[in-house]
């Protein structure tokens, strides 16, 4: 049986394992969906997959990304600008059943919200996502969007930060299935590094209060960065730097440049 | 923690945590969670805090010019067919409604010991009332503006500028007031530790609604207080131009639990509603999340938020605070909206009329009610209406879309401007 047969939180704890048992941490790969272009991300997914992601993240675009710095902005509106719609961005994701990796719909609140949890749920786990990321969605607000996602049977990641109290860290470990997100650092993607000590502590912070995995993202962007952070973490998240890859140069090129890029990343989660 | 337990229970006010009906909450990331408890918490001890009450009293009287009057304006009056009541925040310092919102966050700025305090901006007018701050304060400041208003709104850069602030013109997405909103949020989820986020309107997430509403509600305050006094009895509408809604919830606060007295809301509505040029967020809008909190958005069937339109750069904004949605889902407010023509027609009656240079947000108001006003609310009824600032910052804007025949104006020519 493949990850693909298995959809949920159990198709990502078992990609985790599958790392653990190699003596590693697992690499998670963050993907603007149809950025560039459908032919280029779909090719791009594929090599990732191929230079050892574990698990895909992938970017559903809103016209409003909070969380994120200048690259992934860029790549959002790239795709709007195409007149791309959420369900055309779905319809992408369930051309990614074949991949061998669990893969999240990474996206904001606004979206989910707007076509309806309920429906959103549906559709997410009709594509064969296997869990979902809203970065603005704090714990608190949470309950409405979980229920739908248990639902359908989809994990929802949540973030922690370094400023989350340790009361929030229980909130956020106990509404998270799949993983808990740590961020790397205070601010928005692919703008500084991550900031090791800071999130090494975190780390130990939430792992008083779960057993699920903990993946870093934020700030990790090269081999050096993710072996640092996974001499901590269960697993290591790297989004803008690989967005960078798919859509500076040409087209033609990305699948090369994103496979050489995750190459190295993979390298960097192996060598602690 | 919570700012809403030692709130009189206004019809309107929160019920769940940092909710006004369906609407309001936070939606932010978790990187935020702790600045917004302190935040709630410097606000809810400051209220119990008479030497806080104090100072903000003194300063907004000796420095900001409070109470603003209340004037019983004859000409336009007669122009509109009703009795106009205008509330005068164009008299405050800095020339807007914004310096009562910010005066109160520096203080609390003040409290949580934070040395930094950055802002979004869009007809300059809070920006300007931050810089104000901030210099009075000491802190640093740095003001996001999209890069469309800076032009626009050229006066009021200069003006932060002389204050010492830094002003970052925002070049992504519509270039307005959304995209100004979208980068300070980014500088504060990156700042948070030395950081407050001066938000100028009453949105974004709990508890900045609640927070900005009752430090508006001086407006209403001082309005109940001079409406009894000089012309007695009730009105019969209380109006106000929305744009994040500020000036309308601070105007609207204290009438909401009186009977008869009808709020209206004026919206902009750009080149009118259904154009798709509109920001007109109430009438066209739906539920939907922005910028921290669940209120009425222009959203298309995604969730992508459409870009607005107005002349007006203080109203050019897709979404509205929460606490109108519910107001306007409960039907306790109506929500109207004035086109670009009738915003130009009412700025430029309120000039011949009353020697008033409105600015374009209020000149909304104004021109809903020069057109619609007698016919929705009936033949010499007595309204309040708030003008929420003044127009110096946008008689070059008036001049190059209104195509006024200003004679000096011609007289200089092209080349002067
Ligand atoms: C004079 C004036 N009125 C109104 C507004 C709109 O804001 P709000 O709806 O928060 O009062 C602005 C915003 O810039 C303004 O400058």
């Amino acid at each position: 049986m493949t990850a693909a047969d298995v959809q949920g939180p159990a198709a990502i704890q078992a990609a985790f394992d599958r790392a653990a048992a190699q003596d590693r941490a697992a690499l998670v790969i963050y993907l603007t969906a149809t950025y560039p272009d459908p032919a280029t991300s779909h090719a791009c997914m594929e090599a990732a997959v191929d230079a050892g992601a574990d698990i895909l993240e992938v970017g559903i675009p809103f016209s409003d990304p909070m969380m994120d710095g200048p690259t992934i902005q860029a790549a959002n509106q790239h795709v709007l600008d195409a007149g791309r719609t959420v369900s055309d961005q779905l319809g992408f994701v369930a051309d990614l059943r074949h991949l061998d990796v669990p893969t999240l719909a990474m996206t904001y609140v606004t979206i989910a919200d707007t076509r309806g949890y309920a429906r959103f749920a549906d559709e997410c786990a009709d594509a064969g996502l296997s869990g979902v990321i809203l970065p603005d969605l704090p714990a608190p607000e949470a309950g409405p969007w979980v229920a739908e996602a248990r639902r359908r049977g989809l994990a929802t990641v949540f973030l922690a930060s370094s400023v989350s109290t340790d009361e929030r860290l229980a909130a956020i470990a106990q509404v998270s299935t799949g993983w808990v997100y740590a961020a790397g650092l205070l601010g928005v993607t692919g703008v500084q590094s991550v900031a090791g000590e800071v999130t090494a502590e975190l780390v130990t912070r939430i792992r008083a209060h779960t057993d699920l995995p903990i993946a870093v993202g934020i700030g990790v962007k090269d081999r050096d960065s993710a072996a640092e952070v996974a001499r901590f973490a269960d697993g290591v998240i790297v989004g803008s730097a690989v967005i960078r890859a798919a859509g500076d140069g040409d087209p033609d090129g990305a699948p090369d440049r994103v496979h050489a890029l995750v190459g190295e990343l993979r390298a960097g989660v192996a060598g602690r | 923690m919570s700012v809403t337990d030692d709130q009189p229970g206004a019809t309107t006010g929160p019920t769940r945590e940092g909710y006004f009906g369906d609407f309001g909450g936070s939606f932010v990331p978790e990187a935020l969670s702790g600045a917004l408890a302190q935040l709630a918490e410097a606000w809810r001890t400051a209220q119990k805090d008479a030497a806080f009450t104090e100072q903000l009293d003194r300063l907004r009287r000796d420095y900001g010019g409070r109470p603003t009057p209340l004037y019983r304006a004859e000409r336009l009056s007669e122009a509109a067919g009703v009795e106009v009541w205008i509330k005068r925040e164009d008299l405050a310092h800095t020339g807007s409604h914004k310096l009562n919102n910010v005066v109160g966050q520096a203080l609390l700025t003040a409290r949580m010991g934070k040395p930094r305090v950055i802002a979004e901006t869009g007809a300059g007018q809070h920006g300007v009332a931050t810089a104000t701050a901030a210099a009075l304060f000491g802190l640093r400041c740095r003001v996001y503006m999209g890069a469309e208003d800076v032009r626009r709104q050229r006066l009021n850069v200069v003006r932060m500028q002389l204050l010492g602030t830094e002003v970052v013109p925002v070049d992504s997405g519509t270039r307005t007031l959304k995209d100004a909103i979208n980068e300070a949020l980014r500088d504060w989820v990156t700042n948070v530790d030395d950081t407050h986020y001066l938000i100028g309107s009453t949105m974004g997430p709990h508890p900045f609604p609640t927070i900005v509403r009752e430090l508006q509600s001086v407006i209403s305050v001082e309005s109940t207080q001079q409406f009894d006094f000089q012309a007695g009895g009730l009105p019969d509408a209380v109006i106000a131009c929305v744009g994040g809604g500020s000036n309308a919830i601070g105007s609207f606060a204290e009438w909401i639990d009186v009977d008869g007295v009808r709020l209206i809301g004026v919206e902009a509505a750009g080149e009118g509603v259904g154009t798709g040029r509109s920001a007109a967020t109430i009438t066209e809008g739906r539920e939907a999340v922005l910028h921290g909190s669940r209120s009425i958005v222009l959203v298309d069937d995604d969730g992508q938020v459409q870009p607005a339109h107005s002349v007006s750069a203080g109203l050019d904004y897709p979404g509205v605070g929460p606490e109108h949605a519910a107001l306007a889902r409960s039907g306790r407010a109506t929500y109207v909206a004035a086109t670009d023509a009738e915003a130009l027609e009412g700025f430029r009656r309120t000039c011949e009329l009353e020697g008033i240079i409105p600015a374009l947000e209020p000149a909304h108001a104004v021109g809903w009610l020069l057109a619609h006003g007698r016919a929705a609310l009936g033949d010499g009824a007595r309204v309040v209406l708030t003008m929420s600032g003044r127009g110096d910052k946008d008689v070059d804007e008036v001049l190059e879309v209104g195509g006024f025949d200003v004679g000096v104006a011609k007289a200089f020519g092209e080349d002067a401007r």
